[in-house]
Formats: structure tokens, C-alpha cells, sequence
């Protein structure tokens, strides 16, 4: 047995992107007190993130959303083993340096919050920590990943337990990743243009099939079905936001909906674990939300 | 002759595609009715606490610890190591092992994501070229009892490598990396028992 040869390298794609790989096939949970944290961990949560307030209270109270207070992320943070995800407003990259400060084990950039550039994302290479962030298709994600997100989650949309937004950006990502697949190579420069995506991303998924990143599907996900269909629609993992703690019985319904997502092509197990569970968030359906209050649209 | 990959959470698509690239005929385990058919399983990175969890509402834990017991080859990578070792530190409130490898094991042992990284190690066992490994949130073996043997060290001497009969376990993702060695060792084990 001799001793390890190298130094050590921190911060590196292969450990960002890493991480992701590992929460696959898991369940990222909202929380914005320990003690929900508490709850998630206990109901087998893969990760959580913690936030001050979830999505549908964001989308009642009105106002600028933005980073957390810190003490409430240490809180989150000292209460469980699992990795610890905060959110900063999309392109406020001093937020994100504050998060990475405060040692959380990933960066959402997130179109939840209020976003701090219209014009820029964060240039997340910056940073040691990783970022995930979200897109409605290829192109935004392509953007991202470009941008140096080493994950990726389609967007709901958020806090409406309708999750209707989330069905058609997964499609839609896997879609244009399928066709990307079929195109003979002279074609993927046009396909490039059109996606609006760096080309050498574009002729990477063309050739892998898949996104260089692990993809996540999030926003409107409010019971045990809803994680399953969005896992045979191909997501890699599920983030549920107000759905669990917005309902009748959180621990129980994180626990059935963390359940649905590794069995979540077994009908009889998803039918089992969705046996009352009690009121689920009562929801706002996305059709009665005016433009301007959709928080998907949020990013470019 | 078919191996099995652990496939309640993590990356256990990784692991089957290295195995089917080294020819083995993979299948996912997720129920106790699928563990017989398998020579030798892998259990995958992830989180330690989810599997577990998992594993025992569905029936998988106590049929896993009796073929772990009669022998079956088995390699766990980081969250795998976890639910191999006899001993967990760190672990959450409740949170139980299958056990099998005479070793403690710290869950999480360097930290947030931050202190995640990638060095290279030599591992006589494997024998050839330094290992390129990969730690995310890596577990460490803090002690060795004697029926365990460590295969490789990190720069500050602590293990995080195991062998114990056909039991393997690294606190690093090899499945990530592209270097094989580790699941060509682990299908000998699994060759050697048929």
C-alpha cells in the first residue's frame, strides 16, 4: 500500500457534474425551516434547498424575491448530512458568492426569485461550487451549460402544483435532443444556429443522446404520479418544491413521492404509496396565470 | 452469468455500462426476487441514507445481508462503501448498514461539495498505472478491523479502499472516470465463485 502520488484538485467539471450524477434517481426537496429539512431527510430526501419561502408563497405574497438570510441556510445546513442547495437571483453573482461562502453543496440560479440582470446569467466557471439551472429547452440549456451550469432542471412552473409546464419542457428538451440525434453532421450547424446553443455542445448531444449534464425536472410536482411521469418522461431526478410542504401530511407525502420516483414505473408500488396521503396543495392552474406572473418565462 | 446493479438511487447507470462494456450481462436489482439471479452486485454512489431506506420498506435489506453473508461479490462505491461497512459514523438518525466489511466508515468525512476533488492514487492490488479517483462528498474509512485489508490511502494516509473476501469497496467513483480496473478486479471475484 503506498501513498497517493498527485495533488488534489478541487472545483473541477468532473466533480461539479459529479455531484448531480449521484442525486440521481432522487428527490430534491424545498424546505425553508431545519426543522422541514428535519422532515425531508427523514422521509429519504436526496438533497434539500433551502429557501425562505417556497414558491407558492412567493407567488401570493408578491414583492422581490431574493437569496436567503443566511443565518436560516446554516441553520438548514447544520440539521442534516445531506447536500444543502440554496437559490440566487438569476445573474446576481454576489448572491452566489455569498452562497458558495457559506459552503452550500449547490447554487440554483433560479427564475423563482426575482432576476438581478435581464441580460446576463452568472459566468458560474467563477465558482467552485456548482450551479444548477433551469430551461424550457435544449438551446436555454445549452446556454447554461456553456455558462458553466454542471446541472440541469426543466422548469415548471413553480408553485402552482399544476404540473402541466414541467410536462411540456422535459418533452420538449428530450424532443430536440432526439431529433438533434437523428441529423446527419452537416446539419447540426444549422441546428446550432436555430437551438441558439454553442455548436460543439450541439454535436456533443448529437452524438451522446443525452445532455452532457444530468437533468432534473422541476415546478408543479405535487404527488407521487407527478414524480414518476416526469421520470418516464426521462428526467434524472425530481425537485419538489411547495407540493410537499404545502399539503396535508409533508412527511408522508415526501416519503410516497420519494418512493413513486425509484419504482416510478411500477404502477402498483405508485398506487400503494399514493394511498392517503391526505389534502395535496390545492394549486393554481398555469391557464389562469396572466403572462406576466409566469415564472418559467423568466430566463432566456 | 448475470451481475446486478443496485438501482434504488445514484448512479447506477454508470456502473452498468462498465460492466456491459467489460461483457457482462447487467441487470437492475430493486426487488429481493431479482437478487438470486445475480452472481455478484454492485451497489452504486448516492446517497447512503436514501438506499437504506429504500432497501428496508421494500424488503431488499435482509435478503441482501444473507447473500453478502453467503459470499456473494459485491462492490460498493462511496454510498456502496456505506452500506458495506460494518460500522457507520456520521450516520443519520436511524440509518442502518448491511454490513459485511469489519470496517468503520464516515459518511461525508471531508465536508460540503466545496471540498470534493480529484487526485490520483496507487493501488498495488489493481496493479499498472496510478488510479485517477474521484471523491464527491466521499465517505472514509476511519478504521480497518483485521479481517478487512486496505487497498490504497489518500496523501494524509487515510483509507479509501477495501477488500474483505468478495467484498470491495472504494470511497472514489471509478464508474465516472473510464478507468476499469476496479470492476475488472470485482468480476474476477464474481468469475472465480461460478
Amino acid at each position: 500500500m503506498t501513498e497517493s502520488t498527485s495533488s488534489e484538485q478541487f472545483g473541477s467539471s468532473r466533480v461539479k457534474r459529479g455531484l448531480a450524477e449521484m442525486l440521481k434517481g432522487g428527490v430534491i426537496m424545498d424546505v425553508v425551516t431545519a426543522e422541514q429539512a428535519r422532515i425531508a431527510e427523514d422521509a429519504g430526501a436526496v438533497a434539500v434547498m433551502a429557501l425562505e419561502r417556497v414558491p407558492a408563497d412567493i407567488r401570493s405574497q408578491g414583492g422581490v424575491a431574493r437569496m436567503s438570510d443566511p443565518d436560516l441556510i446554516e441553520a438548514i445546513i447544520a440539521e442534516v448530512s445531506i447536500p444543502v442547495m440554496a437559490k440566487a437571483r438569476i445573474g446576481h453573482f454576489v448572491e452566489a458568492q455569498v452562497l458558495q461562502a457559506l459552503d452550500v453543496d449547490y447554487i440554483d440560479e433560479s427564475e423563482v426569485l426575482s432576476p438581478a440582470d435581464y441580460v446576463n446569467h452568472i459566468d458560474k466557471w467563477n465558482f467552485n461550487t456548482p450551479f444548477v439551472c433551469g430551461a424550457t429547452n435544449l438551446g436555454e440549456a445549452l446556454r447554461r451549460i456553456n455558462e458553466g451550469a454542471a446541472m440541469i432542471r426543466s422548469k415548471g412552473e413553480a408553485g402552482t402544483g399544476d404540473v402541466s409546464e414541467a410536462t411540456k419542457h422535459i418533452r420538449k428538451i428530450k424532443s430536440e435532443i432526439a431529433a438533434l440525434s437523428a441529423m446527419s453532421k452537416d446539419e447540426l450547424y444549422v441546428a446550432a444556429k436555430e437551438l441558439q446553443a454553442p455548436y460543439d455542445l450541439v454535436v456533443e448531444v448529437a452524438e451522446t443522446g443525452k445532455l452532457p449534464v444530468v437533468l432534473f425536472t422541476a415546478g408543479g410536482v405535487a404527488t407521487p404520479a407527478d414524480a414518476a411521469m416526469m421520470m418516464q418522461l426521462g428526467a434524472d431526478g425530481v425537485f419538489v418544491g411547495s407540493g410537499i410542504f404545502k399539503s396535508g401530511n409533508p412527511a408522508q407525502r415526501a416519503a410516497a413521492v420519494v418512493k413513486a420516483t425509484t419504482f416510478y414505473d411500477d404502477a402498483s408500488v405508485i398506487a400503494e404509496v399514493s394511498r392517503g396521503l391526505g389534502e395535496a396543495m390545492v394549486g393554481i392552474n398555469v391557464t389562469d396565470l396572466a403572462a406576466p406572473h409566469r415564472l418559467a418565462e423568466r430566463g432566456w | 452469468m448475470k451481475v446486478g446493479v443496485l438501482a434504488l438511487q445514484g448512479d447506477f447507470r454508470e456502473h452498468a455500462h462498465v460492466l456491459r462494456t467489460l461483457g457482462a450481462d447487467v441487470v437492475h436489482v430493486r426487488r429481493a426476487e431479482e437478487l438470486p439471479e445475480v452472481a455478484g452486485l454492485v451497489i452504486p454512489g448516492g446517497e447512503s441514507s436514501v438506499m437504506d431506506k429504500l432497501a428496508r420498506t421494500f424488503g431488499l435489506a435482509g435478503p441482501l445481508r444473507d447473500a453478502i453473508r453467503s459470499g456473494l461479490p459485491v462492490y460498493g462505491t462511496c454510498a456502496g462503501l456505506i452500506m458495506l461497512a460494518d460500522t457507520v459514523l456520521d450516520a443519520i438518525a436511524g440509518q442502518e448498514s448491511l454490513g459485511g466489511l469489519d470496517v468503520a466508515v464516515r459518511r461525508n468525512a471531508f465536508g460540503s461539495q466545496n471540498h470534493s476533488f480529484e487526485t490520483d492514487l496507487d493501488i498495488p492490488a489493481i496493479g499498472g498505472e496510478p488510479m485517477h479517483a474521484v471523491f464527491i462528498r466521499a465517505p472514509i474509512v476511519e478504521s480497518v478491523g483485521p479481517n478487512a485489508m486496505a487497498l490504497a490511502t489518500i496523501a494524509d494516509g487515510r483509507c479509501v479502499a477495501v477488500e474483505q473476501g468478495n467484498l470491495l469497496g472504494t470511497s472514489f467513483h471509478p464508474e465516472v472516470t473510464g478507468d476499469y480496473r476496479f470492476h475488472e478486479y470485482f468480476l474476477g471475484k464474481v468469475a472465480a465463485r461460478a
